[in-house]
């Protein structure tokens, strides 16, 4: 034989090719009349089995009081925890001496995603998202600011307990 | 003259468009069985379930950019995909798909060009397909491609003979090349697979290699050759590559069918088998012959679904070793045994005579197979370590 292939020592008696082909082509026939796992996705987001994280960090969203302002008192722990340094904030201060923020804006194409603005937060204000569909026509739609952050509806991420790491 | 002119005329179109809408439904067909192979569900998007997804895919491929590398042979690259689109529907014009179907003006033969010299033609056409597939390669300028040719050529030529070989059989029993007239052999008793199984068995296996299907498509084995022969090739001269791969295909299917399967026989009927011709027996043959196609494009898909590609070697070796000995023995067999029946004994083929013949075949498939699967023949890996 002139090609160099590696061959591999096999006993004679074990090699099967007819049998082995008819194994094969049965057990894909077999397959052809199984239920399929494919999930419709537009169509259907979660079926019985599968359904997303509730501890799915995505895209963020900022909690509101009861007259609808941010419950963001501007103190400055997210932009200082953040590794990606995402987040844009400007403090003020009204007449009674409350910090609020002028400008809060998070840069969701510098963002990693790794929840820590959520876990430093003080006043559970900012959260990360249960959340993934975020195509827009545009680069500087992926600034969210204040507005549309206090906005967004879906549920907030459920971050890992260490007292209940598997989150039951 | 002018009937059989315009007949011809339309029965050239006809088949065309349903040859070439087949194929289209056929590549649907074969993303979605892949898929449910693999407990996917395939592509269901483009129209009811799916089914306008090729039509998606042409339109795509007719509004890519075509590309025409700076170091290709321009006029055989060019050339190329036609070589290997016109042989693989030229093939189709010899097989008849159903009964005469009667017209006011006389009676019309369901196939496009009834040639005395039927399968002869379609072994001579067939092996022009190789052509188109050897200029992709060698005008690509590109080595990949140039492997992919060199090994389709190769493989080609060497299934060719042992396909050959086991039709000879086929009409050793019919007693004539003409498609017709294996049809109706068969219609008058038995169908062939029966008498002559094993000639099935490598008509089969090297059908799929003269195909390029797996578990013999080394010419365009993505993991070792980026896409084979047709790797530079883009558009609609790429998808002239797939079509003509998939008319194969149908060429072949309606070829088993025509000679192992009674053609467009209905089996367990001789209503459909002799005149008066009415149009019911036209449809209702047609659609046998267009389930068996079916059946056996199936069987296609459902193999290249399952098997894994042979090594060039072991292709060689099963083409050379093990296929043509086979072929040129079992011809000899055969027509040892059909000159005994026949001319001995006096018998005409009926059922009789193919349960005679189906014995005989089981007694050397036995062996054969024993010998097969235990790797005697193709070695899989150990009989040539000392190398």
């Amino acid at each position: 034989m002139t090609i160099g292939v590696k061959l591999l020592k096999r006993p004679r008696a074990q090699t099967s090719y007819v049998r082995a082909t008819l194994k094969g082509m049965a057990l894909t026939l077999q397959h052809l009349f199984r239920p399929k796992v494919t999930m419709q996705y537009p169509e259907e987001k979660a079926t019985d089995d599968w359904a997303i994280s509730r501890r799915w960090r995505g895209t963020h969203r900022m909690l509101t009081d009861e007259q609808g302002r941010a419950k963001c008192v501007a103190c400055g722990l997210c932009p200082q925890i953040c590794p990606a340094n995402c987040i844009k904030l400007v403090p003020g201060e009204d007449e009674q001496g409350n910090r609020y923020p002028l400008i809060y804006e998070i840069d969701e194409f510098r963002c990693v995603f790794c929840g820590y603005c959520q876990e430093v937060c003080p006043e559970e204000a900012i959260h990360v998202g249960v959340h993934y569909e975020n195509a827009e026509y545009s680069r500087d739609r992926f600034v969210y600011d204040l507005e549309r952050l206090c906005a967004q509806t879906h549920a907030v991420s459920t971050l890992w307990d260490p007292s209940d790491p598997k989150g039951e | 003259m002018t009937f059989f002119l315009w007949t011809s005329i339309i029965k050239v179109v006809v088949v065309f468009t349903a040859v070439m809408v087949g194929v289209a439904f056929l590549t649907w067909f074969e993303r979605r069985v892949c898929a449910w192979i693999q407990d996917r569900l395939g592509p269901n998007r483009v129209g009811p379930e799916g089914l306008l997804q090729p039509a998606a895919d042409g339109l795509k491929n007719l509004l890519k950019e075509e590309t025409l590398p700076a170091s290709s042979d321009k006029l055989l690259f060019l050339l190329a995909p036609a070589m290997s689109f016109v042989p693989a529907l030229l093939t189709i014009a010899v097989i008849p798909f159903a009964t005469p179907l009667p017209t006011p003006w006389g009676e019309v033969p369901m196939v496009v060009a009834d040639l005395p010299v039927g399968f002869l033609y379609i072994l001579a056409f067939a092996s022009l397909g190789v052509y188109g597939v050897v200029f992709a390669g060698w005008s690509s300028n590109n080595k990949y491609a140039l492997l992919g040719g060199l090994r389709s050529s190769a493989q080609m030529i060497s299934y060719e003979i042992a396909m050959g070989m086991s039709t000879v059989a086929v009409l050793l029993l019919a007693g004539n090349v003409a498609l017709s007239d294996v049809i109706a052999r068969q219609q008058q008793s038995t169908w062939f697979i029966f008498p002559l199984a094993l000639a099935y068995f490598i008509f089969t296996v090297a059908a799929f290699a003269e195909t390029n299907r797996v578990p013999f498509d080394l010419p365009e084995a993505e993991g070792e050759l980026v896409a084979g022969y047709h790797t530079e090739y883009s558009a609609m001269k790429f998808s002239m590559f797939y079509i003509a791969e998939y008319s194969n295909m149908v060429t072949a299917s309606a070829l088993m069918a025509t000679l192992f399967f009674g053609g467009y026989d209905i089996p367990f009927t001789s209503w459909d088998n002799g005149p008066p011709w009415t149009i019911a027996k036209t449809l209702a043959t047609l659609a046998m012959f267009s389930l068996k196609v079916g059946c056996f494009l199936f069987l296609y898909i459902w193999v290249r679904w399952t098997l894994p590609r042979f090594r060039y070697d072991q292709l060689m070796a099963l083409g050379w070793k093990v296929m043509l000995p086979l072929a040129l023995g079992y011809i000899t067999v055969m027509a040892t045994a059909i000159w005994l029946l026949h001319a001995r004994l006096g018998w005409n083929y009926d059922a009789r005579f193919a349960l005679a013949l189906f014995s005989l075949n089981v007694l050397l498939a036995i062996p054969l197979f024993f010998a097969l699967d235990r790797g005697h023949l193709i070695s899989g890996s150990e009989a040539r370590g000392e190398t």
